[in-house]
């Protein structure tokens, strides 16, 4: 993640990373999640699911950061995000020098 | 097309067998929900039900009462203590479950053409006697079920089916008419809004008194297409644009125009004895030191405390 300055806790706070789940047959393809994603972590399929829908697909599993947005606003509960426990992405934040 | 049909979409941990944290308090004979694509009424529902459980209230205190409607049937898809009453009696039918037994803490969850509209009057007494429940009224400016006929809640200009030239009746400043009857927490968010619409309903939960919540929703298939405003995300990215954060503004102010700003925010919030603490001090007052306070005629029959 980028930073436009050096977070104050950076030494001892790392960014979370998620893990994205979709039901894709439950989805009915209005796109909340896909539009209003802050990381752009989705994108639509090009595949249809059982309703004929373009349910999402995860094009960058690596910048979730499981802000939980996408499971608030998903009218259909097909869509949400658990933390990763394993993987931490980020290096604590080396942003530029002031 | 059929290799697009069969073949599993690649890339990610697309899962199909795991089921959402939200499952223990959906009715999953029920789901999925008759509800649009696109439409905001599903992702309203998400958000009570993450309040409801961070909301200091058990589960088994938590009752939903819902009248008629698209938002009406939310009642039938939460898995607590439900009921899908007639049209617009949603409310008197939470008062008398609220006296019947006082411990519960009951939500109304319904739309504006049976909250504002048929239910109008019992949304009116219920505020002015500040009955201890939580009101949702999730507005989508028509009554969407029944085919997008025109309501109180229509603002000026809107066509629909009964208004193809557009309604010319002033349309309901809901804010404004709860606040006015006495209710003591009024506020109101976009279906956009998730996270603060999420915080709002927390507090309306743990609020001791008549809580009122407007959500303005997206219909894609009646009013939106009506009104050609595009589809539930465009009328999202409307609110996205036109929404303005104003908490505790003066509710005269917070009406609502034609494709204008949506003032959202958190308006009223006040302290005042609700009806049964006011019933219990008149009568306290006349019976003398043998009145016992009501707990319900439940608690009262079978003669535990």
């Amino acid at each position: 993640m980028k930073y436009w300055r050096r977070p104050l806790d950076a030494d001892h706070c790392r960014s979370p990373h998620g893990i994205v789940h979709i039901i894709i047959n439950r989805c009915k393809g209005c796109g909340f999640c896909i539009n209003y994603c802050p990381k752009q972590v989705l994108e639509f399929s090009r595949h249809f699911n059982r309703k004929g829908y373009h349910p999402p697909v995860v094009v960058k599993p690596e910048a979730c950061v499981d802000c939980g947005l996408c499971g608030a606003i998903c009218p259909e509960f097909a869509i949400w995000s658990t933390p990763n426990p394993e993987c931490i992405l980020d290096e604590p934040a080396e942003a530029k020098p002031a | 097309m059929s290799e697009l049909l069969t073949t599993p979409a690649p890339g990610g941990p697309v899962v199909e067998e795991e089921r959402h944290p939200h499952e223990p308090f959906l009715r999953m004979d029920r789901i999925p929900h008759i509800w649009c694509s696109t439409c905001g009424l599903g992702t309203v529902l998400n958000c009570y039900i993450t309040a409801i459980q961070r909301s200091s209230v058990p589960r088994a205190d938590h009752t939903i009462v819902s009248g008629i409607g698209c938002t009406g049937r939310a009642a039938g898809y939460v898995k607590i203590d439900s009921f899908h009453t007639t049209h617009g009696r949603a409310l008197p039918f939470a008062t008398g479950l609220k006296l019947a037994n006082p411990r519960l803490k009951v939500t109304v969850f319904s739309g504006d053409g049976d909250l504002v509209a048929i239910g109008g009057n019992h949304l009116i007494h219920a505020a002015r006697r500040n009955m201890d429940m939580t009101v949702i009224c999730v507005n989508n400016f028509n009554y969407a079920m029944t085919g997008g006929q025109f309501g109180p809640t229509t603002p000026e200009g809107a066509k629909l089916t009964t208004a193809p030239y557009g309604s010319y009746e002033h349309p309901f400043n809901i804010p404004f008419l709860v606040d006015s009857c006495g209710a003591t927490y009024v506020a109101r968010w976009t279906s956009l809004h998730v996270r603060e619409m999420i915080e709002t309903l927390v507090e309306a939960l743990n609020h001791r008194g008549f809580s009122f919540v407007e959500v303005i929703s997206p219909c894609p298939t009646v009013y939106a297409r009506r009104n050609r405003l595009g589809t539930g995300l465009d009328l999202l990215k409307y609110y996205h644009d036109s929404a303005e954060v104003r908490h505790g503004a003066d509710t005269r102010d917070v009406d609502i125009s034609f494709k204008g700003r949506i003032i959202v925010g958190r308006f009223v919030q006040r302290c005042k004895p609700t009806y049964l603490d006011t019933m219990d001090a008149a009568l306290g007052r006349s019976v003398g030191k043998e009145f016992v306070c009501y707990e319900g005629p439940m608690q009262a029959s079978d003669g535990r405390s």
